[in-house]
């Protein structure tokens, strides 16, 4: 069955992507991640135009994190003033984001830099993760009684980054630091998740985690609680400045995301933690070589055709 | 004697009339669409447009060809080309094309190139060959031609462009007929559906008919809303993704 995407302006099978949408959720439930940086490459792999892609998957990412952070917000696992000042740096980020996007496009680069930001920061957190993970397989092999073997590791550091001012007291994370650091990490991802068309919870949960020194618990709920103010900025903007938000074809991907999401997140609870984590890790690394390939090779087409400047 | 006069010229003009008023009858070529309008709705994955007419019999030996050309709304158009830079390929060159059909099909009922001479082809501009474009190509390594060959062959590829010239069906040397097939991408406009009759590679008599494309229903009030209320459909956008995920995370609380 076909349906005519209004914005996209083409004809996609609906089956199709309410088949990705599952495929995705289905990941994200089982990895416990948003799958943004799966859904934009695939989205964009079967014809919708980049542009599109990016702003319809920021509208996804608001559904996806909405239905996320309200599991943690029960438990009490959302700092939400840490979730605010990173906020407030993530509107400022996304807003830069969605405009340089725009520079970029009629450059004619903005291709070649969202392949990029995926290869860089993919291929990093992949290779991160995949050796943290199978290091932890490999000592929970050791000792055969499991439970908790990560090393143990201090709450946080004390570095320069504990001199800069503005300091501010974060109850739930534990923590006494300058309100600038998260300002800056949310400003950053924010440009990034406006850029990638995701919502940038692979780069914001190791931040919050190695930078921040946050405790591992609020880590998913506070990224949660903080992707749904930013990606409904970017909604927006992308709305109102690019006209790039397809409500049709982010209501389909969202039907079939959370269902598989929710089958995700029971097969999940099967799965050790370490092997879900060099799953993740190696599809991480998959997309990135995939896309690093894509960029090396000889393209068979090498032009390319955009309509003009809108009038 | 004015009156009488004033009768007599009217009766002159009552009989002169119907022989000056062109005759439908003699016209040498009448064509038709099955559809003026193409509705994009909902459900749209692309319509196929009978054109069919006929001709008058020319009295030649040849009894004519009909060349049927159909094209989309003019529009900018930009290609790039990638080159290696670095080990990677990068958008190094770029071309601007002012206005280029959004859309274009020839059909035939023979070859063009034996239908009429180059000139004539060039003059109506029937046959990609014979388009006129602008081009402006600013590129080292590329030439105009290149960047030419490329709009034609991607518009090709998002089937906007024919591949081929089509083949009108003739019936008895005087009626004819052809599909024209729009893909489900086809640009939103107004077309214009050109039917030449052709006697000795000469144009001798032709015929435009207009052919709206436009989006009907949801799909187009939904367009509408997102390009003239921006700020109201992103809101609006927003909330029905939240509450999407807010009903989604109740409705699976329990389970």
């Amino acid at each position: 069955m076909q349906i005519y995407l209004p914005i996209a302006e083409m004809s996609v099978n609906v089956f199709l992507i309410l088949g990705l949408g599952g495929g995705v959720g289905f990941m994200s439930g089982l990895f416990g991640v948003g799958g943004g940086f799966l859904m934009t490459p695939l989205l964009i792999f079967l014809g919708i135009p980049p542009t599109v892609a990016v702003g319809t998957e920021a509208n996804q990412i608001v559904a996806s994190s909405v239905s996320g952070v309200l599991a943690h917000w029960r438990r009490g696992n959302v700092d939400i003033k840490m979730g605010l000042i990173l906020t407030a740096g993530g509107f400022v980020g996304s807003t830069l984001g969605v405009y340089l996007f725009r520079i970029l496009r009629n450059l004619g680069q903005i291709d070649l830099v969202i392949s990029l930001c995926y290869i860089v920061f993919l291929g990093i957190i992949g290779a991160l993760m995949l050796v943290e993970s199978l290091q932890a397989l490999r000592s929970s092999r050791k000792h055969a009684a499991g439970g908790t073997t990560a090393p143990r590791r201090k709450l946080h550091q004390h570095s320069w980054l504990h001199g800069l001012p503005f300091k501010m007291r974060f109850r739930r994370s534990k923590l006494y630091i300058s309100a600038l650091l998260p300002a800056l990490i949310g400003l950053f991802v924010g440009i990034l998740a406006a850029i990638m068309g995701v919502g940038g919870g692979f780069v914001m949960v190791p931040a919050m985690i190695y930078l921040l020194g946050m405790p591992t618990a609020v880590v998913v709920g506070t990224s949660l609680f903080q992707i749904i103010f930013v990606t409904a900025n970017a909604t927006f903007l992308q709305s109102t400045m690019n006209h790039t938000v397809d409500v049709v074809l982010a209501l389909l991907l969202l039907a079939g995301g959370v269902i598989g999401a929710q089958i995700g997140a029971r097969f999940g609870v099967k799965l050790k933690g370490e092997q879900l984590r060099s799953l993740l890790a190696l599809m991480v690394l998959g997309v990135c070589a995939k896309l690093l390939f894509d960029m090396v090779m000889v393209p068979n087409e090498l032009f390319a055709i955009g309509a003009g400047g809108k009038h | 004697m004015r009156r009488r006069f004033a009768l007599a010229l009217l009766l002159v003009l009552l009989a002169v009339l119907p022989a000056a008023a062109p005759s439908r009858a003699a016209e040498p070529l009448v064509a038709d669409l099955s559809k003026h309008l193409v509705a994009i709705t909902t459900g749209f994955a692309g319509t196929d447009v009978l054109l069919f007419g006929a001709i008058e019999e020319t009295g030649g030996v040849n009894a004519g060809d009909v060349v049927v050309v159909v094209r989309g709304p003019n529009r900018a158009e930009v290609l790039r080309r990638k080159a290696r830079t670095g080990g990677i390929w990068i958008n190094s060159g770029i071309a601007k094309v002012d206005s280029a059909p959004s859309f274009y099909r020839v059909a035939s009922t023979r070859p063009l190139d034996q239908v009429a001479p180059k000139s004539v082809l060039d003059r109506h501009q029937i046959g990609l060959d014979h388009l006129k474009l602008d081009i402006r190509v600013k590129d080292a390594d590329a030439d105009l031609a290149e960047y030419r060959k490329a709009l034609f062959r991607l518009n090709q590829k998002r089937g906007l462009y024919g591949t081929e010239t089509l083949r009108i069906g003739m019936l008895s040397q005087r009626l004819f007929r052809t599909d024209v097939h729009f893909p489900a991408n086809v640009p939103v406009g107004t077309y214009m559906v050109e039917v030449y009759l052709l006697v000795d590679g000469q144009v001798v008599s032709a015929q435009t008919t207009p052919l709206v494309v436009s989006k009907i229903g949801v799909g187009a009030d939904l367009y509408d809303f997102a390009h003239q209320q921006a700020a109201a459909y992103g809101i609006i956008a927003i909330l029905l993704a939240a509450a999407a995920g807010w009903l989604a995370a109740v409705a699976f609380k329990k389970a």
